[in-house]
């Protein structure tokens, strides 16, 4: 759907807050406390899909707020967003997608962040508070950048701010969490193995430790692939699929739900090393390499396929 | 949608439900082939289909009233078939706001909801409802808010809780079901509540589907069929009630069995909600007799070669082989042998 940028509003020289609405005024659709939204970010050669995490809350329809960090040595999304993208401009973005819900069975939520990993948690915050849930809310960042973050945290007896390593004992602090307690990571992949790693070492279930990841890209590298019947070559981009690809090139190949499972799309490969990412193929057939889901999987070499 | 609704009739009783012209060339046929075996059958719900069942994000048609009417009586005589767990509390009110918009947007002449901050109003025209509630606060409605909205749309609704990489049945509302229980599934995980499926679960399917599921995106719902066999127009064949429908097999006669015999075709559509992360499973019903269904030639001729060939397994699973053999002798002059196209299309306009 398009979005038009509302408002940008600079938190510190490396991070902005910026609100998106629907171009067409409309209300947008309802969003969830932890769901992201992929914008796409034009480049000079190509156009990025950058995931970011809705801080608005989910029940807000007139907008969606995201937070930026310019990332260093940024490939061009969030260097576009900090220095050409401008109040009024339309962008393209998805449909909000959740792959960090909160757990609606816990008794406690305890919540970790790290310096921009803080963005999830502004919109679950809401729901924790108006739900009367129980948790706990730590969040760490640089001491230059404390004052941006510390605007952003409301204060109260469950959220603290720590910006030295030695305020926060990770081991202590899971470690006194009581049975049926979730917890949830966001930030630094560094910051999120460690908080894992000791969660895990102390016994802490896996269906219990919640991680941000923006999963279910479509795209790697690039590669080739030669159709025997058609007799012609197709180029499969870094964002694309082979399905797309071969939908771009003007073919009708035999697709179905589009993601892995039912097995429509099921092309099968005369030469060549596929890289498996489907659900559907059984370990030998995988191991045979005899065939490819081409709605999800890609390929290590170029591959031919008898289509 | 020129929907145009009749006055309630009997889908038990008498059973005084009969399909019109319109709703038999409407009906979501669900054999595309000639032969049937479980698969993953999921495709994108999108509006538009072989029949104009498929126009509607949630599909209402002439039976409405009779439906809602006989769901009340069922939900008078046992509570327990709609049934929520507490945690779900944010699936109720994503429920409710999806059905009343998508109702508003497809039925504008029989529904319409209006907002004013989180004070809704929404008015149900044929169902003479006239409600203003505050979004959010249960205490508004005079019913709970999955049970409110559910007692007004056809078909049956479950919510499935996503965690631990699983699906629970977690909360539903189960008037109209093909000889299940939600209150025996309640809590089950995905594998569990389809235990009694045969043959499937060998190939995978369940393995497969439970995956594609667990990545089923917000704002793109899929859909697939299933179908069954029922004696007479009955909505309500429950185990909690097999006495009173039970005895309805033995009743068939090759004399009756174009009448009597029915088959149940369910539009299932899945649904990602947004604040709860669950997932909204709707089992839309449609009835329609043998001798209305044979009056689509093609129709006609594929039931019978389906039937014919069915997986014995399946066709005990579907409680058929007391009168498969019935089905297939009143089937069989309606089929010509010749090729038939592949889909569901009745390829007809009028009958």
């Amino acid at each position: 759907m398009i979005a038009r940028i509302a408002n940008i509003l600079a938190l510190s020289t490396s991070i902005k807050r910026i609100a998106l609405v629907a171009a067409d005024g409309a209300a947008l659709p309802t969003a969830a406390a932890g769901a992201h939204v992929l914008l796409h970010i034009p480049g000079p050669r190509r156009v990025w899909k950058n995931a970011y995490s809705l801080v608005s809350a989910p029940d807000e329809r007139s907008k969606y707020e995201i937070i930026v960090r310019r990332v260093e040595n940024s490939r061009g999304g969030s260097a576009w967003l900090h220095d050409h993208a401008a109040i009024g401009q339309d962008i393209e973005i998805s449909l909000p997608a959740n792959l960090f819900p909160i757990a609606r069975t816990a008794q406690k939520h305890l919540l970790l962040s790290a310096g921009i990993g803080i963005t999830p948690f502004l919109a679950y915050l809401p729901v924790l508070q108006a739900g009367a849930e129980n948790f706990e809310w730590h969040h760490c960042c640089k001491q230059a950048d404390a004052p941006a973050f510390a605007a952003l945290l409301p204060s109260g007896r469950d959220i603290t701010l720590h910006t030295s390593r030695n305020t926060l004992d990770l081991e202590k602090l899971l470690g006194r969490q009581k049975l049926n307690t979730h917890l949830y990571v966001c930030g630094p992949a560094e910051f999120m193995d460690v908080a894992v790693a000791t969660a895990q070492k102390l016994g802490w279930p896996a269906a219990k430790i919640h991680k941000e990841s923006f999963g279910g890209a479509t795209g790697g590298a690039p590669f080739t692939v030669k159709l025997a019947k058609s007799n012609i070559m197709v180029e499969v981009g870094p964002e694309e699929s082979l399905l797309e690809a071969l939908e771009a090139a003007g073919l009708n190949p035999p697709c179905l739900c589009r993601g892995g499972a039912c097995g429509e799309c099921e092309l099968p490969v005369l030469e060549g090393v596929p890289e498996h990412h489907d659900h559907f193929l059984s370990a030998q057939k995988r191991a045979a390499n005899s065939a490819i889901m081409t709605c999800v999987s890609r390929a290590k070499t170029i591959l031919v396929l008898d289509f | 949608m020129n929907l145009i609704i009749k006055p309630p009739e009997t889908f038990r009783g008498d059973f005084s439900m009969r399909n019109s012209d319109e709703a038999i060339l409407r009906f979501p046929f669900p054999f595309p082939e000639d032969n049937y075996m479980y698969a993953v059958n999921m495709e994108p719900h999108v509006r538009g289909g072989p029949t104009a069942a498929y126009d509607a994000v949630f599909d209402l048609d002439e039976h409405y009233l009779g439906d809602m009417q006989d769901r009340a009586l069922v939900l008078n005589d046992d509570p327990l078939r709609c049934q929520v767990l507490p945690h779900m509390a944010d699936a109720e009110w994503d429920t409710l706001e999806l059905l009343m918009e998508n109702l508003a947007q497809d039925y504008p002449h029989l529904f319409s909801l209006t907002k004013n901050g989180d004070e809704w109003r929404w008015v149900n025209r044929p169902m003479n409802i006239d409600d203003t509630f505050n979004f959010g606060r249960a205490d508004t409605l005079p019913y709970p808010p999955f049970e409110y909205i559910t007692r007004q749309v056809q078909g049956d609704f479950t919510i499935q809780d996503q965690r631990d990489d699983n699906l629970f049945m977690d909360g539903g509302m189960v008037t109209s079901q093909a000889d299940w229980s939600l209150n025996f599934d309640l809590g089950m995980a995905f594998h569990e509540w389809h235990g009694p499926v045969p043959v499937a679960h060998e190939i995978g399917v369940f393995d497969r589907a439970l995956k594609y599921l667990l990545r089923l995106q917000y704002g793109k719902p899929v859909r697939r069929l299933n179908w069954t066999l029922t004696v007479n127009p009955r909505l309500d064949t429950s185990p909690e009630n097999y006495p009173l429908w039970g005895p309805d097999k033995a009743t068939v006669t090759p004399e009756n069995v174009g009448t009597k015999m029915c088959l149940r075709v369910e539009l299932q559509t899945l649904t990602r909600l947004p604040r709860s992360n669950a997932i909204l499973f709707g089992i839309r019903g449609y009835l329609i007799r043998l001798e209305e269904l044979v009056r689509v030639k093609k129709w006609g001729a594929r039931l019978h070669r389906v039937i014919r060939d069915l997986h014995p397994e399946i066709a005990e699973y579907k409680g058929m082989p007391r009168y498969r053999q019935m089905i297939v002798d009143y089937l069989a002059p309606f089929d010509d042998g010749a090729v038939l196209n592949s889909g569901t299309a009745p390829e007809q306009s009028s009958l």
